[in-house]
């Protein structure tokens, strides 16, 4: 029965009573109790996976509503997906915040210009919007586009407009935006992966076959021994990084080698400080060491790497050059850096190791100067350190004890980034460790879908699956093109996978012009665009720089914050006629012209570029598939619908192409053709679905495509969907967008939203999503075997030869059948059939790493080889080279990095993250501070040659003073997250400091060692 | 009738017995700080899933931030960097309730029902109980709840309560990256933290053991810590944690003197009442009208 007080006090006094009491502590109540109501109850969920790093974790995402037409599916709560293999429902600080990324402040609703010489956003039409970025299209490639060169080669080259594509993005927006852009001619291109991994993909593909992570996050916990170096797991991946600890709980040792001890190194064994931009040295001390001990595993080295191949004769390294050099240029010329040849062509081998000029003993020799004392004088590490590492890496040089390594940007930020991960490689390879379960190379890649844009292309000089863009001087014709890119194997019996390009360019083609593209016209070869030399993102920044770049297309990326030299940049932008920003957010980029005080102050009045915003989904309002660093390609599903206008990414390319497309057909235009032929078949051409994008990647049947062995047996019908890379032909019968990811939407369906997480062994789930190539998860396997087919270790059995074929819980990284007798090696990728301790001409600065110090180096020296201090191969633009600092004026070693609590520059638009990390701040040591004056907590000025940033600092014993070559180093922290645009407290953009010059092979940026200086602001 | 989800077993100044039926399992979190990175994923997950956001802060010289427990950051990391044996260690330990056995804030807590202790050991805020005293933070022996400015209520976390009480790990628990919170009952727990303890003594932490502290009866959030001699070092974690001597004076000695007080208060109330009547008779509030009806203070004190 409900009484009311009133109607209570009346019934009794004595209720005066109790209320007295109650409010005195003595209840009169019994005072019940319940738990806040499980709001989750009948909410709608979602799976979908994080857009954050490239972990993948599973989401569970909840929307208001439990689906009905009526209630709008709007988000409340994100969680993590208990089934997914890797997250297990486990998500870092940021994963754990997506909800305010969701509808963070910052989201942009309405499609927006800012107008020449304004200082303000006018809210426009999306159908205002889109004819006037495709007038400003038409306009600027109808005047600069080139459709011949000098030579008379058809090369469709439009360079005045660059565009940047997303590395957030799903597989369909990217393979959608490699469609577009080089349809309409556009070589300057390149997503985050340029300043990112590109390293990473140079250096593994030169070593293995192919540039990525080796084995899975999983894995990691099969490992005996984690080096954590180059990478900050624990902060930059952190649930990938739960594999690391349950290794460590299953007794594995793990040690951080960094200049800062980190949030990984609070959980290690161990903790070296190194000096930033000398990994190379304290590498090559390992090799060295592990050849002077013989820690080597010599069955797997003999029998699976090119360490008995015979090298040619003009081949030499002297005084810190290799043979070759052309110091006019600056280059090599890579002509000696190959292999001695038979007269069949096939590469000469010494199986004794005893020929002097065998890649065993070219290796010995050269990393013989690389003694202890010599790491210890370039890197400033402590030696008891550094051999410990090496005991540690050593014990694994025996079939049953297995290393990993876990790095990132710390390794691949330099200009000697390839040649950093290539040492770690080569180590792997003397252990033993690539193929392994708990072993290989592990790339721990940057953001959600990094990966996926590595594979479709979306670089410069890229197409999808690791093929090249045809090049102006090598590849004039479609010949050609075939004739350079398909290897014939060096040895006998190997399997020489890249001899199938012709099947898989040729069905690429077909994707890209359909029925126009015949046998007759090569296929449509001319309507590509070829490419006279790489335009990376310092390219690009340099065309801007030099006023040469017209248009400026950028979709989900903010260069502004993310490209080195900021200042330099910002004045660049302003020289743009137009720019056109695709983001969920708002970004810095897409505000360069507004005045923000010391943070970004510029004339807003005298700055003529028009910029246009369009607002686009994010991966919660989107399906679509992304692949994590370990290759697994992951569906989601959309779990709520956008804010305001904001539309698809698809959406935006469809409009976009459609205008123009419309404009090239009513107005004409110059070289309308690869406009007008390419394959547009989308039932929306407005907006391609999702389906229809993954289905093309996947690849489908063109007519009856037969068993070649037997004409008669008829492997796929016209028109069905492909079961792999197998059946691609070069004869115009199939189509397939990205070769590598065939097998992703089998006629059985999609197979990347595959939901089986049963463990066959050792963690594996093949049932999980799908993984490139042909869902193998282990990449290189075969390895994991002795030449007989039996496995190294067998609690770590992978796949073995059955006297049949190779079976097992993965899928076989090699010809199935091929059995031990036929030779056959495990690198299949490489035409030697095996592992590259000494990497030939694949990379441009040397066959095998060298120290070389930065571009700003704090000793000024190389004491290896004085007259050769930097990397001779390095290139750098006129106008960078001269902002350069010197060690006299910029004293310190700045190195940037991220913190967990952040992604980039996107988190400080999101609440929850701001919340846990809201300033910006540089780390120092305590005796730097003292020397200084600098009280922990105050504000200081950092400054380089080129910009300052204020922050706050923090002065802590975790960065160590450092002795490198007699003289003091002092390493400076710079976390890199800070803006104008956001939540969080307002910053400057790190990358004022950063120098624009990048890693030999792949122009990834220094930003992990640079000089600067430090004061009390 | 059972009104909750789940069984209590104590309320802040309401002497009624509880139902003693039914015997759900202890539950515990434990913080194996020694695994821990610091990444803050579990207060950020606490914060979503309570619906809390704290002021953007300033920095501080330190990776803590919110740089304190508030109504709105219910846990906190705290970084402490020590040298140990010549060798530097960053310690980081999640800071929030402990959820006590003998929960130090239950005790002094006079606003009925404000504070409920349930049988599996959460001890859970109920905030439309709250008069704001600020009592709960003189009795615990941690220094966790906080009073919110925007409505003078306590709060702190709730071991997720909701969640346990439909079966699921708190928010905190299910997010970590690393595992370094876990959740199980509380014997599960205290195994576990034996094998890590293991573990750690084999990589050199002889003092490593697990903080349940007896002072307080034991407690349902519990750490594995590298140094379980010197819990001090993370952060100022109470070595001997204990219920303040002015709270157990309180419930022990003064309250029943109080309560002879108490009754010339009631008696001089009641008369007050039948010769001028009630001061304030339209004093409305219907929702916790119901159960207070027809208790008098003798009774209570009986049932006491």
């Amino acid at each position: 029965m409900q009484v009311s007080r009133r109607q209570f006090f009346k019934i009794s006094a004595a209720g005066l009573s109790a209320s007295s009491m109650a409010a005195l502590g003595f209840s009169a109540s019994p005072a019940l109790a319940e738990v806040r109501q499980y709001k989750l109850l009948r909410a709608k969920e979602t799976r979908n996976t994080c857009t954050y790093c490239s972990v993948g974790c599973g989401l569970l995402m909840y929307s208001l509503g439990d689906g009905a037409k009526n209630a709008k599916a709007n988000i409340i709560h994100i969680e993590g997906d208990p089934d997914h293999p890797v997250s297990r429902g486990s998500l870092c600080p940021k994963g754990a915040g997506l909800l305010d990324f969701v509808h963070s402040e910052s989201r942009l609703k309405y499609p927006e210009v800012r107008e020449a010489g304004s200082k303000e956003w006018k809210r426009i039409s999306w159908e205002e919007a889109i004819t006037r970025v495709a007038r400003h299209m038409k306009t600027d490639r109808d005047a600069n586009v080139v459709a011949k060169n000098a030579q008379g080669v058809p090369v469709n080259r439009w360079l005045s407009t660059a565009m940047l594509t997303a590395s957030a993005s799903s597989n369909e927006t990217g393979i959608l935006s490699q469609k577009f852009i080089r349809s309409l001619g556009i070589v300057a291109t390149d997503a985050q992966a340029r300043v990112c991994h590109g390293p990473t993909v140079s250096a593994l593909a030169s070593t293995f076959g192919r540039g990525a992570m080796t084995n899975n996050w999983v894995d990691i916990k099969n490992a005996d021994f984690i080096l954590v170096m180059g990478g900050n797991p624990a902060e930059a991946h952190p649930v990938g990084f739960k594999w690391a600890i349950e290794a460590k709980k299953k007794g594995a040792r793990l040690i951080v080698v960094d200049p800062r001890f980190n949030r990984t190194a609070s959980v290690a064994d161990d903790f070296l400080p190194i000096r930033a931009g000398s990994d190379i040295a304290f590498l090559g001390g390992i090799i060295n060491w592990l050849i002077s001990n013989g820690k080597i595993q010599w069955d797997y080295v003999k029998a699976y790497t090119n360490a008995a191949f015979i090298v040619s004769e003009g081949y030499s390294f002297d005084e810190g050059l290799f043979a070759g050099y052309d110091e006019a240029k600056g280059q090599y010329d890579r002509g000696s850096w190959s292999y001695e040849l038979d007269e069949a062509g096939e590469a000469k081998v010494d199986p004794t190791l005893e020929h002097p000029r065998c890649v065993w003993n070219l290796l010995k020799q050269h990393y013989s100067r690389y003694t202890p004392e010599m790491v210890v004088t370039l890197t400033g590490s402590p030696k008891d350190g550094f051999l410990k590492v090496c005991e540690h890496l050593g014990a694994t040089a025996v079939p049953d004890k297995v290393a990993t390594i876990l790095y990132a940007l710390g390794w691949t930020q330099h200009t000697t980034g390839s040649q950093n991960i290539r040492t770690m490689a080569m180590i792997q390879l003397l252990l033993g460790n690539i193929g392994m379960p708990g072993g290989g190379v592990n790339a721990l890649r940057g953001h959600s879908n990094i990966q996926g844009l590595s594979d479709l292309g979306l670089l410069s000089t890229s197409l999808p699956g690791y093929l090249t863009l045809p090049s102006e001087s090598a590849h004039p014709t479609f010949a050609d093109y075939i004739a350079k890119n398909t290897p014939k194997a060096q040895r006998p019996g190997q399997m020489n996978y890249w001899g199938n390009t012709p099947k898989f360019f040729v069905s690429l083609l077909k994707w890209f012009w359909g029925d126009k593209a015949t046998r007759e016209n090569d296929w449509g070869y001319d309507w590509l665009p070829k490419w006279d030399r790489m335009y990376d993102v310092l390219a690009i920044m340099d065309l801007m720089h030099r006023g040469k770049l017209n248009g400026f297309i950028v979709q989900g990326f903010n260069p502004l914050a993310s490209l080195p030299d900021y200042n330099k940049n910002v004045a660049a932008y302003a020289k743009l006629k137009y720019l056109v920003i695709i983001d969920p957010i708002a970004t810095e980029t897409s505000t360069f012209w507004q005045n923000h005080g010391e943070f970004n102050d510029v004339d807003s009045a005298s700055i003529q570029t028009e910029v246009f915003r369009l607002p686009c989904t994010c991966f919660a309002e989107e399906d679509g598939s992304i692949v994590n660093s370990a290759r697994w390609l992951q569906w989601h599903w959309k779990g709520g619908e956008p804010p305001g206008e904001a539309r698809s990414d698809q959406a935006v390319l469809g409009e976009l192409f459609f205008a123009l497309r419309k404009l090239y057909q009513e107005e004409g235009g110059t070289l309308p053709e690869p406009i007008l032929n390419l394959s547009w078949p989308y039932a929306n051409p407005r907006e391609p679905t999702p389906e229809e994008l993954a289905k093309e990647m996947n690849g489908r049947a063109l007519t009856d495509v037969v068993d070649p062995k037997d004409p008669t047996k008829v492997l796929a019908r016209k028109g069905e969907q492909l079961p792999g890379f197998a059946l691609l032909r070069d004869d115009g019968s199939t189509l397939c967008a990205a070769w590598i990811f065939s097998g992703c939407w089998t006629q059985a369906g999609n197979q990347m939203g595959r939901r089986d997480n049963t463990d066959v062994g050792l963690g594996a789930t093949p049932g999980w999503a799908w993984s490139w190539p042909a869902n193998r998860r282990i990449l290189y396997n075969r390895a994991s075997c002795d030449p007989a087919g039996k496995p190294w270790d067998p609690n770590r059995k992978l796949i073995a030869w059955t006297g049949e074929k190779w079976a097992g819980g993965d899928i076989p990284d090699f010809q199935v059948d091929a059995g031990p007798q036929t030779g056959m090696n495990p690198f299949i990728m490489n035409p030697e059939g095996v592992g590259r301790l000494f990497s030939t001409d694949k990379l441009v600065d040397g066959p095998f790493p060298e120290h070389y110090e930065p571009m700003e180096s704090p000793l000024g020296t190389n004491p290896l080889h004085p007259k050769v201090v930097s990397s001779p191969a390095v290139r750098i633009f006129a106008a960078d080279k001269e902002r350069l600092g010197t060690r006299e004026k910029f004293p310190y070693v700045g190195t940037t990095y991220r913190l967990t609590e952040h992604f980039q520059f996107w988190t400080k638009s999101v609440r929850l993250s701001a919340i846990a990390q809201p300033q910006q701040f540089v780390e120092i040591s305590e005796q730097l501070a003292a020397e200084k004056g600098i009280v922990n907590g105050e504000w200081v000025k950092v400054s380089s040659r080129r910009g300052f940033i204020k922050a706050k600092a923090m002065v802590t014993k975790r960065v160590k003073v450092l002795t490198v070559n007699n003289q003091t180093v002092h390493q400076i922290g710079i976390p890199l997250h800070w803006g104008w645009v956001g939540v969080a407290q307002k910053g400057h953009l790190a990358n004022s400091l950063a120098p624009a010059v990048g890693d030999c092979n792949t122009q990834t940026p220094e930003y992990k060692a640079f000089l600067v200086n430090i004061e009390k602001a | 009738m059972p009104l909750q989800s789940l069984d209590i077993l104590r309320r802040s100044a309401s002497p009624t017995a509880s139902p003693q039926v039914r015997g759900p399992e202890e539950v515990a979190k434990l913080i194996d700080v020694t695994t821990c990175i610091g990444c803050k994923a579990c207060q950020v997950a606490c914060s979503e899933w309570n619906d809390l956001r704290e002021e953007v802060g300033t920095n501080h010289g330190i990776y803590d931030n919110p740089i304190d427990l508030s109504a709105q950051a219910w846990t906190v990391m705290r970084f402490t960097e020590v040298e140990e044996h010549g060798k530097l260690e960053w310690l980081i330990r999640k800071d929030g309730c402990m959820h006590c056995s003998d929960p130090g804030c239950l005790k002094a807590c006079p606003s009925p029902g404000a504070i409920i202790q349930y049988k599996n050991g959460i001890v859970d805020f109920h905030q439309e109980n709250c008069i704001g005293c600020g009592y709960c933070i003189s009795g615990c022996p941690f220094n966790i709840p906080r009073i919110s400015t925007q409505d003078n209520k306590a709060y702190k976390c709730s071991l997720c309560s909701d969640r346990v009480g439909v079966g699921q790990e708190p928010a905190c628990v299910k997010t970590c990256p690393t595992g370094a919170i876990q959740f199980g009952s509380k014997e599960a727990m205290k195994e576990y933290a034996a094998e890590r303890i293991v573990d750690l003594k084999s990589r050199g932490f002889e003092n490593a053991g697990l903080y349940d502290p007896e002072g307080v009866g034991g407690t349902h959030v519990m750490y594995v810590l590298h140094h379980a001699d010197k819990p001090e070092l993370y952060a100022k974690l109470p070595n001997n944690p204990a219920i303040s001597v002015a709270v157990s004076l309180w419930k022990g000695i003064l309250k029943p003197l109080a309560g002879i007080g108490m009754a010339a208060a009631v008696l001089a109330g009641f008369f007050h009442y039948v010769t001028v009547g009630p001061s304030r008779a339209d004093d409305d509030d219907d929702h916790d009208d119901a159960p207070k009806k027809g208790r008098s203070a003798r009774q209570e004190e009986a049932a006491k």
